[in-house]
């Protein structure tokens, strides 16, 4: 997966584990990564039915280009084993891990997920691993979880066990997810990795839902979990360029492709210097301008 | 292989199908209901067929109520049912799925 760094990860929509119904449709949404639960979701008695839909609607369903992701049960449950063993073998992109807390988990799960590649004919190191993080100690530890394997592409925010864990719960404002949203978004940086927030799950508040979405956005997260396929346009709304920051965008590239056919290495645009940074930030303009199609193939802007 | 005991895997809402094994004597015995038991009867059964026969599994009754499922999550339903019918849960046989 060489473009796991770089992709688009505004929307990731959780799909329950044995609900056929929302696995057989779950890719129409357009989510950018779609994550089939087989963890809360999922009954005690229902898990190895759960394991074995997943596994059929992934080596059987075409859900284009969304990234495919799995949150298995905890190491400290009896399915953890099977269900690493049946989604390596379905061939996912990537594992999530519930309830991390230290940098010896995500080893643990890397060693099985290595074990099963092998087991099962897969290309070591094919799969990717995510870690949750919904406690204090997970949020104190976040730079070793974040840091803790090549294969790990993001860590999230769960915000329901942490606020639990912290003795409080979710408030409109959200000022008791600050530290650990700041914590989370740093270490995901400092480890080259994708951020991604909690869930938000009162559907009758669209306004809050806004609020919390251009919040995380100003912050610098990729994106957020999500429980409810209608929050994927609205994620993706917040996170859509202006046509002046693609105007921007293009102006960049095209200036940075200049210098370089030149062979100079700064350039200046409009009396401003255009340095590494600002090179990077217009590629991610124009990844979003055309993810939201409001550029055309050849990238000339086409919005209202 | 025989069956051990009773089970039953999927549910009744719509996508999904139920599928319950049970020991038997005589073969493969159906019992299917199913809106589209005309169009696809054959072709359930024959799913089901596949996931009991590469279990080596020679007997059982099979009662199916199909509420319009893929044939993948048929697949998955007779799956479960047979590791559940077989007492083995915790330790799949991989080399079937």
């Amino acid at each position: 997966m060489s473009d796991s760094k770089e992709r688009l990860r505004r929307t990731m929509m959780f799909v329950p584990g044995n609900n056929p119904a929302m696995i057989k449709d779950a890719g129409i949404f357009g989510a950018d990564s779609i994550m089939f639960d087989l963890e809360d979701a999922v009954s005690m008695a229902e898990k190895d039915a759960a394991r074995y839909l997943i596994y059929e609607a992934i080596t059987t369903i075409d859900y284009g280009d969304a990234e495919l992701v799995v949150r298995i049960n905890g190491l400290d449950t009896p399915y953890y084993q099977n269900d690493i063993k049946a989604m390596v073998k379905a061939g996912i992109d990537v594992i999530r891990l519930p309830k991390a807390e230290t940098a010896e988990m995500i080893h643990e799960l890397e060693t099985l997920v290595a074990a099963a590649e092998v087991e099962f004919g897969r290309e070591v190191g094919s799969t990717n691993l995510m870690a949750a993080i919904e406690s204090a100690k997970g949020v104190v530890n976040a730079n070793e979880i974040a840091a803790a394997s090549p294969r790990m592409i993001g860590i999230a925010l769960s915000a329901e066990d942490y606020t639990t864990d912290m003795k409080t719960h979710r408030y409109p404002d959200g000022q008791e997810l600050l530290y650990a949203r700041n914590v989370i978004l740093h270490a995901a940086r400092a480890a080259g990795i994708a951020a991604f927030d909690t869930v938000f799950t009162n559907m009758d508040d669209e306004a809050g839902f806004y609020r919390e979405t251009e919040l995380i956005h100003q912050l610098g997260f990729d994106g957020k979990s999500l429980v409810n396929p209608r929050q994927v346009a609205m994620v993706n709304k917040v996170y859509q360029p202006t046509e002046k920051e693609i105007r921007n965008a293009q102006q960049v590239i095209m200036a940075i492709e200049q210098a370089r056919i030149k062979g100079s290495g700064v350039i200046s645009l409009n009396g401003q210097m255009v340095d590494r940074p600002v090179v990077l930030r217009a590629e991610r303009v124009m990844r979003l301008a055309k993810a939201n199609n409001l550029v055309d193939a050849e990238g000339e802007y086409i919005g209202k | 292989m025989e069956i051990k005991e009773t089970a039953m895997a999927g549910t009744l809402e719509s996508s999904d199908i139920q599928i319950m094994l049970s020991a038997g004597t005589n073969g493969y015995e159906f019992e299917l209901e199913s809106d589209v038991a005309k169009q696809f009867g054959d072709q359930i059964k024959a799913t089901i067929t596949n996931v009991l026969e590469a279990y080596d599994i020679q007997n059982a009754k099979i009662s199916v109520v199909d509420k319009g499922a893929l044939d993948l999550v048929i697949k998955a339903r007779a799956l479960t049912a047979v590791q559940r019918a077989l007492g083995i849960v915790d330790t799949p046989n991989w080399e079937v799925m």
